[in-house]
């Protein structure tokens, strides 16, 4: 991977005691990943390039990408495994090319200058190229990361294939910056910004990333516009870390500028541990802020209206069958009233965030108690279920393949046998009101189906006729005399005892 | 001498002071994990075998391990004071909650004694009085025994009668396991006797009749037993002639029988009890009022010897009137005799007043085959290897019996309506459905199947089950799943990383003298069970699957169907379901192009690599260029950059090759390779010569839609027969293509020559092709070097596991075994794929 800084001060040369790296000689670092090489393609009295590139040792790179990322993963055997072998980190910059810079450029990047400690606090015509950057985002991500910092910016989209032109730009883009600047500015915004572009980090981000974060970002961070963005993605998304780097930020803000909300959709993949988006599944539409409220609010209505049910029917011992990440549990534990709480899912990564949102190793004992998490599938009879009051199946049924439902059926309402069974399923006739969402297209990536209201009633009717139950059909959410509610709910009650 | 009898399976307590001699009449008759002590117990959760405070903790654990020792069905025998009711009243529970017989041996001996022994033991410290008091419970405790529920009180008295004990172990009634048949099991007869004669001749039963032309007895030339399965009486038009029939051939040992509830009824009336004359008891009586008196007690007493259930065949088959569930073969207790006559019921009554039955058979996971009557239906269906014989020949159904081990169901019809049925016979009942448990596939399971065995860890069966729910098609039709495959050994020389060289001398060295080389299509696995008719399998509703290697459906609805309806037409027209005498098929295939299925995972991954190398070495060679252009000492990293860029190109050509113009299925193809599996048969035992000509059937009979797979069959004797596959591989590989499978020609199912299994197949990945996988320049000797240092054992391991599995489960869809247990073996292959192996392998 390459980065190469150009400058027209006269004489350009001077950039070589800038850098501290002769122009007539050709350098080189051991890197842990490979080795570092600068190089000046070009050293004249007008014009002066040095070049950076970052020679990498693929079999370095492989031993180095063993740690760190080894959450444990349901298998996937279809999804690419190789990644971790063949991957474009030996080309494309990334937080590999930050880690060799601040190595190889250290004095520089300290605006620290032997020879010309004048020259280096002077901001000079700079032009920054890195042929091959993954820019998530796109174009308009890098100009509003590196535009407020005054730099022009050009990102031109890399074709994913020139044999394939149907395949359209692949994830990089040909970054060209122009200013004037000073030579250390210009190489800690590098620093900082490639990893935020390209958002993986190679290695593991400890603590102590904080303080290189807000070293580097001394005199700009603070007032960047899309600090948020920048702070969450070098902290490669770690909350806790974010949260800290944000605060000590915070303090430093200039008190006359208001606070700003990020203008770069985090919502999207967010892979922050324990978030929303994993507990409750939807992921309609890309709108932003304001769809998101209207996503949260639908999934708080839902909760309030299945809790409603359950305290309707007088439950108290209740099953959440497909709780995700527990936030219907986190609800059902607030409540006194339910004195028996089993989460299950068949995801155990699901059931550890529920754990966690939960605090289940931190509660007293007695509310620890009450709550169970299993791992549990709903195409399978499982005994343990036997007995209980109530269960809630909420948004879940359309995340399982039509084929499948009637064993769902009958491991629910036929074997677990609860006296009220409560419901939720999107209702597929609202889709229209969600603006972003294609036509034809389903709320989430997963789910199996939508159905319209008369599909879920006659869903219903069919259940009702085999199990001996009966129905109250309802909606959540606001209810469009056209198309009805975003949600459809029914509450089943058992007929008699078996 | 003194003779113990005590039944194989009991729970024994061992009654009697301190002092008395129990631990070592323990010892000298039991073996020490048999005996379960007190001291023991109470030294192991208090560290000391004297600690009172400790015996309630003690005694919960020593149940426990009793109760666990019962539910294994191993003999138990409980080394205490055992003198108080409450103490003796919790060992009854536990045997009863068991179903075996408890049996109590006392050991008395004078008090004087017990003392002396008591004395002369340190850590014994409690007083005269303290044994004076035991001695007085253990007079008191006489009488109780018996009340008490134990089966059986043995009495020792004194130090010389209990030297002098034998145990005797005696068999339970039930245990006929020596039994091995062949045996015809026959349904409920209930008076039928003109059928159960037409019956036995069809089934090739010689009839043996008295003066009178009634039959008595009957013998089969080739030996084989007859097992009724009860309700020979009532309804019928003559009770009395098949009570004769059977006994005689009971009498005579040509057949066994166990009681069904209608007899249960007419002993009880033939004893004088208050008994209603329904069910078609009144008739059986209005018959046997014509018999002479000797023979309605001959048959009181035949019915009153009758034992409620058997378990035959080393275990194997177990027969009861009304089934058995597992936990209760080979017990006995009230409540196994009252299941097998009468069956559970639910408490509930049907639409015609009759008890709601408890379908214990969905739930049945026992390996025994368990053949019943009492509930009939109109076809007899397997249900999680149990079946119900009973077909209402009484009510003008078929008298049906079931050919063991054959398998094999032989019936006559009624004559005519006997007797008019409460609930009208169902035609056709729908195929029970075989409902999976949670238990069938969770936690750490050990696995046994005839091609050896393996323990599934408990994390690696919860990663399965969140694949296998969320995303595989219906279990009924999950019939396999491919094994992974390991390469062949690394090539050390020439530049390769995996050479044909290698695969054949794997091969020779596992005594294999004939091998098939099988092109490396370059598509997606794709695992096709295709039923003959468009909708109506024997697997539940739908023609047919197509799935991934992971059990995923392989495109969706639509797309699979119009697949499925493709590959239907070509076995029809290639005649290959009347061929193989089956109506469905399970072939193992590879769908074409690769970026039909995969479009998304080349674009992302594969291009995107290709795109970034693409742009950034070009870049790079230019700076570089320029510098050495200036003088400067950069050749060297600039001819490596230069080769890098090179090796990009290749790589990138690598992966294009894996993309074709799709849409629908249009531009896709169909390579089968391997028939796996039709009605009744695996065909894993059939060599590749069978299995690839019928693939080629398959191509002509639809040649666009069906792609062939090359192959050259490599004598390993034939160095030139070698030569040439290598070089037909090396041709292959340089034009593009991905590579080969070397195979043993003799099967998928092929043992080495020490007999055991073989590899099915290794592939031999071409170099340019594997530039995708190791990297672009893998092939740089420094880059080589550290991969030919790659490990293969855990692969073959895994692939060796997942293969026996695979072959476990295509016999077990054969032979029609339960779905359970074909979803245990699927599922465990599932399981064994998130082992952690190198993903490049």
């Amino acid at each position: 991977m390459l980065l190469t800084l150009t400058t027209t001060h006269r004489p350009a040369t001077d950039l070589g005691h800038l850098l501290v790296k002769h122009p007539d000689r050709a350098h080189s670092f051991d890197v842990p990943v490979g080795t570092a090489h600068v190089f000046y393609p070009e050293a004249g009295e007008q014009r002066c390039t040095a070049a950076l590139l970052l020679d990498v040792d693929p079999l370095r790179l492989a031993g180095a990408r063993g740690r760190g990322r080894g959450r444990q993963q349901a298998p996937t055997p279809d999804s690419f495994t190789l990644g971790r072998y063949v991957n474009d980190r030996p080309y494309a910059a990334s937080s590999l090319l930050s880690s060799a810079l601040s190595k190889v450029y250290r004095s520089a990047l300290r605006g620290e200058s032997r020879e010309r400690p004048e020259l280096a606090r002077t901001p000079i015509p700079l032009q920054v190229r890195v042929p091959v950057l993954r820019c998530r985002g796109g174009e308009d991500v890098a100009v509003r990361m590196f535009g407020p910092l005054g730099w022009a910016v050009t990102a031109a989209p890399i074709p994913l294939d020139e044999g394939h032109p149907e395949w359209g730009d692949s994830r990089y883009v040909d970054l060209t910056l122009t200013g004037t600047m000073r030579v250390a500015d210009a190489l800690n915004h590098l620093y900082v910004l490639l990893p935020v572009l390209d958002d993986a980090k190679h290695y593991w981000v400890a603590p102590d990333e904080v303080d290189k974060l807000l070293r580097a970002g001394e005199g700009w961070l603070a007032a960047h516009p899309e600090r948020d963005v920048i702070t969450r993605r070098y902290l490669a998304h770690r909350r806790a870390l974010a949260g800290l780097a944000l605060a000590r930020l915070a303090e430093r803000r200039p008190t006359d500028e208001p606070a700003a909300e990020p203008t770069v959709d985090e919502a999207n993949g967010n892979e922050a541990t324990g978030n929303e988006a994993n507990g409750d599944k939807a992921s309609v539409g890309d709108g932003g802020g304001q769809a998101a409220a209207r996503r949260a609010s639908l999934a708080a209505r839902r909760r309030e209206a299945v809790l409603g049910a359950l305290a309707g029917a007088g439950a108290s011992r209740v099953l959440d069958l497909g709780c995700g990440g527990g936030a219907l549990l986190a609800a059902l534990v607030g409540d006194r009233r339910f004195t028996e709480i089993v989460g299950t899912d068949v995801s155990t990564h699901a059931l550890m965030l529920a754990a966690r949102r939960l605090g289940l190793d931190r509660l007293p004992e007695r509310q620890r108690d009450r709550i169970r998490l299993l791992q549990s599938a709903l195409t399978y009879r499982d005994d343990r279920l036997r007995g209980y009051d109530a269960a809630v199946l909420m948004e879940v049924i359309e995340h399982v393949d039509p084929p499948r439902l009637p064993a769902l059926e009958d491991a629910v309402l036929g074997h677990a046998r609860p006296a009220t069974v409560v419901v939720t399923t999107p209702n597929v006739e609202y889709n229209v009101r969600y603006e972003g969402l294609p036509a034809g297209r389903f709320r989430h990536a997963d789910h199996r189906f939508e159905w319209t209201r008369a599909e879920f009633a006659a869903w219903v009717d069919r259940v009702c006729t085999t199990y001996g139950y009966t129905a109250a059909i309802g909606g959540v959410g606001d209810d469009d005399p056209e198309v009805g509610s975003p949600t459809q709910l029914v509450v089943l009650t058992r007929k008699e005892n078996p | 001498m003194t003779t113990l009898d005590i039944p194989e399976l009991a729970l024994v307590a061992l009654v009697g002071v301190s002092g008395s001699g129990k631990s070592t009449f323990a010892r000298r008759h039991f073996a020490p994990s048999q005996v379960l002590s007190s001291d023991t117990f109470r030294a192991m959760v208090a560290d000391d075998e004297n600690d009172q405070s400790a015996s309630a903790d003690a005694f919960d654990a020593l149940h426990h391990v009793a109760a666990t020792r019962l539910r294994r069905g191993r003999l138990t025998v409980v080394d205490a004071t055992n003198l108080q009711p409450h103490a003796r009243a919790a060992l009854v529970r536990v045997a009863r909650e068991h179903d075996v017989l408890p049996v109590a041996v006392v050991l008395d001996v004078p008090e004087a004694l017990a003392w002396e022994r008591t004395e002369g033991r340190a850590d014994r410290t409690f007083g005269r009085q303290v044994l004076a008091r035991m001695q007085r419970d253990l007079r008191r405790s006489y009488k109780l025994l018996a009340r008490e529920g134990f089966r059986k009180v043995h009495v020792l008295r004194g130090v010389e009668e209990i030297d002098a004990a034998e145990i005797r172990y005696e068999k339970l009634f039930n245990d006929r396991r020596e039994l091995t048949g062949p045996f015809d099991i026959v349904g409920d007869v209930h008076g039928c006797r003109v059928e159960l004669e037409a019956l036995l001749v069809r089934l090739g039963w010689e009839l043996r009749r008295d003066e009178r032309g009634r039959p008595v007895d009957a013998t089969h030339p080739s030996g084989r037993t007859a097992v009724f399965v009860g309700d020979l009486v009532d309804r019928g038009p003559d009770s009395p002639g098949v009570l004769r029939l059977v006994m005689g051939m009971v009498a005579a040992g040509h057949a066994i029988c166990v009681p069904g509830n209608h007899e249960q009824k007419l002993l009880r009336r033939l004893r004088g009890r208050e008994v209603r004359l329904t069910h078609g008891l009144a008739e059986t009586m209005a018959q046997l009022a014509a018999e002479p008196d000797a023979f309605v007690a001959e048959v009181a007493g035949f019915i009153d010897g009758l034992v409620s259930h058997f378990v035959l065949d080393g275990g194997r088959l177990v027969v009861a009137h009304a089934g058995l569930k597992e936990a209760y073969q080979g017990r006995a207790s009230g409540r196994v005799r009252s299941f097998a006559l009468y069956g559970e019921t639910t408490g509930e009554t049907d639409e015609y007043g009759l008890p709601v039955r408890y379908p214990w058979a969905r739930e049945y996971r026992g390996s025994a085959m368990v053949v019943y009557g009492h509930t009939p239906a109109a076809v007899p269906e397997w249900v999680n290897n149990t079946i119900c014989v009973d077909t209402g020949c009484v009510f003008g159904g078929r008298l049906t019996a079931l050919r063991y081990p054959e398998k094999e169901l032989v019936s006559v019809p009624a004559e005519r309506e006997w007797y008019a049925p409460v609930r009208p016979l169902a035609a056709a009942p729908a195929r029970p459905d075989e409902v999976l448990e949670l238990t069938d596939v969770t936690g750490r399971r050990h696995i046994e199947h005839a091609y050896g065995s393996l323990t599934v860890p408990a994390e690696n069966a919860a990663a399965a089950l969140e694949v296998m729910s969320r995303f595989a098609v219906d279990p009924r039709w999950l019939a396999w799943l491919p094994p992974t495959m390991a390469p062949c050994s690394t090539a050390t020389a020439g530049g390769f990383l995996e050479h044909p060289a290698q695969a054949f001398a794997d091969y020779r060295a596992a005594g294999v003298d004939r091998v098939v080389c099988e092109e490396k299509h370059m598509g997606s696995r794709a695992v096709v069970l295709v039923c003959r008719e468009a909708d109506g399998g024997p697997f539940g509703p739908g023609g047919g699957v197509v799935h991934t290697r992971t059990g995923r459906p392989f495109f969706g609805a639509p797309l699979d169907a119009e697949l499925l309806d493709r590959v239907r037409a070509a076995v029809g027209a290639a005649g290959l379901f009347d061929e193989l005498g089956t109506d469905w098929l399970l072939l193992d295939c590879e769908l074409l192009p690769w970026s039909a299925k995969a479009g998304g995972l080349i674009r992302e991954q594969y291009a995107g690599v290709g795109a970034a190398g693409r742009a950034a070495l070009p870049a790079a060679l230019a700076a570089l260029e320029a510098a050495a252009g200036r003088g400067l000492p950069v050749a060297g990293l600039r001819d490596r950059t230069a080769r890098r860029r090179d090796e990009i190109l290749a790589y990138s050509d690598a992966y294009r090759a894996y993309v074709g113009p799709t849409d629908g299925l249009r531009g896709v193809t169909l390579a089968p390779f391997a028939v796996l599996a039709g009605a009744g048969a695996s065909y894993a035992d059939r060599d590749h010569g069978w299995h690839l000509a019928l693939a080629d059937r398959l191509c002509a009979a639809d040649p666009e839609f069906f792609t062939p797979t090359r192959r050259q069959v490599v004598d390993l004797a034939d160095p030139a027969a070698e030569a040439a596959a290598t070089e037909w591989w090396l041709a292959l590989t340089a034009a593009g293509g991905e590579g080969m499978v070397v195979k043993p020609y003799a099967g998928p199912a092929a043992r080495s020559v020490r007999g055991s299994l073989l590899q099915p197949g290794v592939k031999c990945r071409g170099r340019e092709y594997l530039r995708i996988i190791y990297g672009p320049g893998y092939d740089e000797p420094e880059q080589l070097a550290a991969l030919r240092r790659r490990s293969l054992g855990r692969k073959r391991g895994l692939a060796l596991r997942e293969h026996g599995l695979g072959l476990a489960a295509l016999d077990a869809l054969a032979a029609g075994a339960p779905l359970w247990r074909r979803h245990e073996l699927v599922f465990a292959i599932l399981a064994c794929e998130s082992e952690p192996v190198d993903p490049r392998l």
